[in-house]
């Protein structure tokens, strides 16, 4: 669904900033934390960076807190009492200068949240989700979200999706309803406009692979010394897990404070020995080479085989930040 | 479950506490709600996330049959955080029970057949459900074998069970011990699993294998029913990867591309054949 394009200045963005905020919505954006770039929360239009190619660690947050109460308890003398925090408001929240890829990955995350048993805290938070993104115009060597069916312009996931065009104004692309009523709301800001001049303001990512070969190739790479290969400098830390916009994979753990406490809902990984590790002491997935093949499967044959979409966006943060310089292209391009 | 939260579980309260095995033990757990305890229901195969709060999760097959109503039952053996927590708990104290999860036994299409059970130590648990099941139905299928080995006589689980199978007539019992873990007045096999099956040689015409056990005791039976002429496909199992979440969220217990918790755990053999060995 697209409900159309306008154009909106820089002096207007920062006004489209503050006519947020000033409604009480929680901002997220891109913001300088030491040498990284983070999505951080912010409050005024100038905290954010400036320059960026895209942050270091994924919006996912978001929508998927690192660690999230999904109930508490408290024993009394009556019996055990049970607060659902799904009861409670949830904040609304605009996520300010997401890339294209970062968008899309709300996609196969939602997929996960919603198949089946619906996970009522990610719906609920996905429900209260503005996504203003920011198209690409640049790229490194990292980047391959051409391969996965996605772009340096790509609409999906975004409410808008603003790009810088040459002549230093913003195309807005509006794609939801909720991106309409954001312009409904700031109507003076924007300038009804066309979609001109967009495809010369992106970058040029160059595809690597072919998403669709990927997955045909992978039904029969289950037994394959690659995966070994490949894995061989993995130290199973779990970062390439951490910062994926598209990784949900998560542990259940319990924390006390005497007769009352919390259970908790915590990122995990593939990655971890632990994951997956029986009470007997026996592993299905007992090395790191195990471990990798299904991180790899997962994103690109069980993920697309059954919801028709990639569970990698081809942001390239796994390959940019893995301390052993394990890059997920050399094992995908080597299929 | 009406549940808008699927993390909240079911409040139960532990109703009583059987010791089967050492460490071993059986809670029957009772729901706290009575609108829960007539609304819950479910079948042989499914499991479920047993909880101590502020302790943490552990899943558990649910080991009595759903033809016994008002209760479940489920049996452990401490090993783990949550299972040693578990294992403190007394008669009278609440858990939590998450459930029922996961498919089923097909047990609507055995009718008429004959029905040969085979299990493994701690997992036998999981196939009492469905012995039970089958002997609440009794008339519904034919002649009833059970197999059921431990590492020694201690660690049978279910020794009253296996007590009140052994006395009846429309039950043919064969229980075993690993060689070195009978003792002096021990009257069963002697051997493991697989070997007991090859020799006992259980007729393969009109029948269903059901085999539950540890992994290797699993990869050495199913040659053997093979080579006694059953199907793959008349041959079950219930896997039991590593669990969080129990609904298809987690990640974790997959294998290849199903996951245990949701595509199973009951499987065919056939079935099974089909995916990686990532059990």
């Amino acid at each position: 669904m697209q409900t159309g394009n306008y154009s909106i200045n820089e002096p207007s963005m920062s006004k489209l900033f503050d006519n947020l905020a000033e409604k009480g919505k929680t901002m997220y954006a891109p913001k300088n934390r030491g040498e990284r770039i983070l999505f951080q929360k912010v409050e005024k239009f100038g905290e954010i960076a400036g320059d960026y190619l895209l942050t270091a660690n994924s919006a996912k947050e978001v929508v998927f807190p690192r660690y999230e109460k999904v109930f508490s308890y408290k024993k009394t003398q009556d019996g055990i009492l049970i607060n659902d925090p799904t009861g409670n408001p949830f904040s609304e929240v605009v996520l300010w200068g997401s890339r294209p890829c970062d968008a899309a990955a709300f996609i196969p995350m939602t997929n996960t949240f919603e198949k089946d048993y619906i996970d009522n805290l990610y719906v609920k938070r996905r429900k209260n989700l503005l996504v203003l993104s920011f198209s690409c115009n640049t790229c490194d060597e990292f980047c391959f979200c051409t391969s996965v069916n996605g772009g340096p312009g790509n609409t999906a996931g975004s409410d808008i999706l603003f790009t810088r065009l040459q002549t230093g104004d913003f195309l807005a692309e509006i794609i939801t309803e909720k991106g309409k009523k954001v312009v409904e709301e700031n109507s003076s800001l924007f300038e009804a406009s066309t979609a001109e001049g967009k495809e010369q303001s992106l970058a040029k990512v160059e595809p690597r692979f072919n998403q669709d070969e990927i997955q045909a190739k992978l039904q029969e790479l289950f037994e394959n010394p690659l995966w070994a290969e490949k894995s061989r400098a993995c130290l199973g830390c779990g970062t390439c897990a951490y910062i994926c916009p598209v990784c949900s994979c998560f542990d259940i753990q319990d924390e006390a404070h005497g007769s009352q406490g919390t259970r908790l809902r915590c990122w995990d990984s593939c990655g971890f020995s632990l994951f997956t590790l029986h009470t007997s002491g026996h592993n299905p997935r007992p090395d790191q080479g195990t471990r990798w093949r299904q991180r790899i499967l997962h994103k690109f044959r069980y993920m697309p085989d059954k919801s028709k979409i990639a569970g990698c966006v081809g942001c390239g943060r796994c390959s940019r930040s893995c301390p052993a310089g394990i890059n997920i292209l050399d094992t995908v391009t080597a299929l | 479950m009406s549940n808008p939260n699927i993390y909240i579980p079911y409040q139960m309260r532990i109703e009583k506490i059987t010791h089967e095995a050492p460490g071993v033990k059986t809670f029957r757990l009772k729901f706290i709600n009575e609108e829960d305890a007539a609304t819950f229901t479910f079948k042989a195969g499914q499991f479920g996330e047993y909880s101590i709060f502020g302790v943490g999760e552990s899943t558990f097959c649910i080991a009595s049959s759903p033809t016994r109503k008002g209760y479940i039952e489920c049996t452990f053996r401490q090993a783990g955080k949550v299972t040693t927590a578990l294992a403190s708990a007394e008669e009278g104290d609440i858990v939590g029970f998450r459930g029922p999860y996961g498919n089923i036994f097909p047990i609507d299409e055995w009718k008429g057949k004959n029905l040969l059970f085979i299990a493994g130590g701690i997992a036998l648990p999981p196939m009492r459900c469905v012995i039970w099941n089958c002997l609440d139905l009794r008339e519904n299928f034919k002649d009833i074998t059970i197999v059921y080995g431990a590492r020694s006589v201690d660690d049978l689980v279910y020794k009253h069970e296996l007590e009140e199978w052994k006395n009846r007539p429309d039950v043919n019992l064969v229980t075993t011990v690993d060689p070195g873990g009978e003792t002096p007045d021990w009257k069963g096999e002697i051997g493991f699993v697989p070997s007991v099956v090859e020799k006992i040689a259980p007729s393969s015409g009109n029948t269903i294998a059901i085999v539950c056990g540890p992994p290797i005791m699993i990869k050495f039976t199913f040659p053997v029913l093979e080579k006694l002429g059953f199907a793959p496909e008349n041959i079950y199992t219930t896997l039991e990867n590593r669990m969080k979440c129990g609904f298809g969220k987690c990640g974790r217990c997959n294998v290849g591309e199903v996951y245990v918790c949701k595509d199973g755990p009951v499987f065919s053999y056939a079935q099974l054949k089909l995916l990686p060995a990532e059990y």
